[in-house]
């Protein structure tokens, strides 16, 4: 095989933002639609998996590059020495998390998927009762914590991770174009986990309340 | 009335091999000491705090001012130069390490043989020898000359490789003075006619990639040397060279 850590390394940086941070950002909107109400949440799904080759979509964009992106990443993230007792510096600190949020971020995308695109796909559930689905995982407390960790976890990941790639593509050079865009990116990681929340709020509302708790009660033992 | 001393906690390890240990002294305090003439009263006077004969810790020193990186070490925590660390400064116990990412021969002495190893993997040198004289090079613009100086400060000593958290025994990371000193010489514009070459060594294994933006580089060079720019600068080369290689080869 030609090539080498430096080739795989960027297309890891590269597959982030194009597809896999490009889908984070469409997932973000579609679940948000559902502050709006269940039907239009409804109607914006029914539009995504209407979509031509939605299947080749999904895999191309989505589960290939994501799988490279989380296989390469947990590789990358276990080979440093992690040292902020020595060194608290923040971009130090940025560093650690960037690898705790993607190690948290990549356990839940395995957890989530088996639990509501892999149902769809052995048809244990259709693809016009996902907002029931989310709202009967989410009567859980305790799967409501994991998911309200895990849209912090992903959003910071994204968020913190696009100041990296701006860094490792030569985009922002200089430290005060860094500082800035440290600032930019923070206030999109608030934006995006306050717009994740607000919809999971919204899933655990009553108007998403299903008939499929009996089934889901099934899937989660 | 009862001398003033200064307490030391010093990691000493007697040989590659064997494990470390640490050992403390208490030497007696002179104004402006700093951590080098400790160690040579240590030296001249080899007793522990408990006052029990040992041997002089070992650990290497050439200038003194801060340009040859010969004396670094862990102090306190932090990775610096023993010349510039000045004891009046320094909270006590005071102790000392060896920069333990590089193989440690002694005490404080490590082996740096990986830094001069990666200078020669990039290329950090200007091939003007010929078989004729070349005539003088073209001139460099000031305002560059003044960044490009700052670049010129690095002395090798190996502290950005000590608090680089990706430099380890699991990668093979260069760290971030070779990726600075691809810049330095590809900057010089005699040294441009050989920029490629450079540019093309920072994107093997081991190469630019490794960077992990943990910036710790930048905060802990003694020289102020914009490291993190350096790197930033050297992502966009490489990145424009890999695009250039696909389209032209």
């Amino acid at each position: 095989m030609t090539g080498n850590s430096y080739y795989y390394r960027k297309l890891h940086s590269l597959l982030g933002v194009i597809p896999v941070g490009m889908f984070l950002l469409e997932h973000m909107y579609t679940n948000f639609l559902a502050t709006i109400s269940p039907e239009r949440y409804q109607q914006q799904v029914a539009w995504l998996t209407g979509l031509p080759l939605v299947l080749l979509l999904e895999i191309f964009l989505i589960w290939l590059p994501l799988l490279y992106h989380g296989v390469y990443g947990l590789y990358v993230a276990f080979q440093a020495r992690n040292n902020p007792t020595s060194y608290s510096f923040f971009r130090n600190q940025m560093f650690i998390w960037q690898r705790i949020t993607g190690v948290i971020t990549f356990l839940f995308v395995v957890w989530h998927f088996a639990e509501t695109r892999l149902q769809v796909a052995l048809g244990n559930v259709e693809k016009d009762q996902l907002g029931a689905l989310i709202h009967d995982i989410l009567s859980n407390p305790i799967a409501l914590a994991v998911y309200v960790i895990a849209v912090i976890a992903a959003s910071f990941h994204f968020c913190n991770g696009m100041w990296a790639f701006l860094v490792s593509w030569g985009i922002t050079v200089g430290p005060k174009a860094q500082r800035i865009s440290t600032y930019v990116w923070m206030g999109a990681f608030v934006i995006m986990s306050s717009m994740f929340v607000a919809a999971l709020i919204a899933f655990s509302g009553d108007e998403f309340q299903g008939n499929i708790g009996l089934l889901l009660n099934s899937l989660l033992g | 009335m009862s001398q003033q001393t200064i307490k030391f906690v010093v990691q000493r390890q007697d040989s590659p091999e064997t494990k470390p240990y640490t050992e403390e002294f208490e030497i007696p305090y002179r104004p402006n000491m700093n951590v080098i003439s400790a160690l040579m009263e240590v030296q001249r006077n080899p007793l522990n705090a408990k006052g029990g004969k040992t041997t002089p810790v070992c650990w290497e020193s050439n200038c003194l001012e801060e340009v040859c990186g010969a004396c670094s070490m862990v102090i306190n925590g932090k990775p610096r130069q023993a010349c510039t660390a000045l004891v009046d400064k320094l909270e006590q116990p005071i102790r000392l390490e060896p920069m333990n990412t590089f193989p440690v021969v002694r005490d404080l002495v490590i082996d740096r043989q990986r830094m001069f190893d990666g200078l020669k993997k990039v290329k950090a040198w200007i091939p003007i020898d010929g078989t004729y004289d070349l005539g003088p090079g073209p001139r460099m613009a000031e305002a560059k000359r003044q960044w490009a100086y700052e670049l010129s400060k690095c002395m090798t000593c190996g502290v950005c490789v000590e608090a680089c958290p990706n430099v380890n025994e699991k990668t093979d990371f260069i760290g971030p003075y070779a990726i600075s000193q691809v810049r330095l010489f590809n900057a010089h514009p005699t040294g441009e006619l050989n920029k490629d070459e450079r540019t093309a060594t920072l994107m093997e294994d081991g190469g630019i990639e490794g960077c992990g933006n943990s910036q710790n580089c930048v905060k802990v060079c003694p020289k102020g040397i914009p490291l993190t720019t350096s790197i930033a600068a050297m992502n966009m080369e490489t990145t424009k060279l890999m695009f250039k290689k696909w389209f032209t080869s």
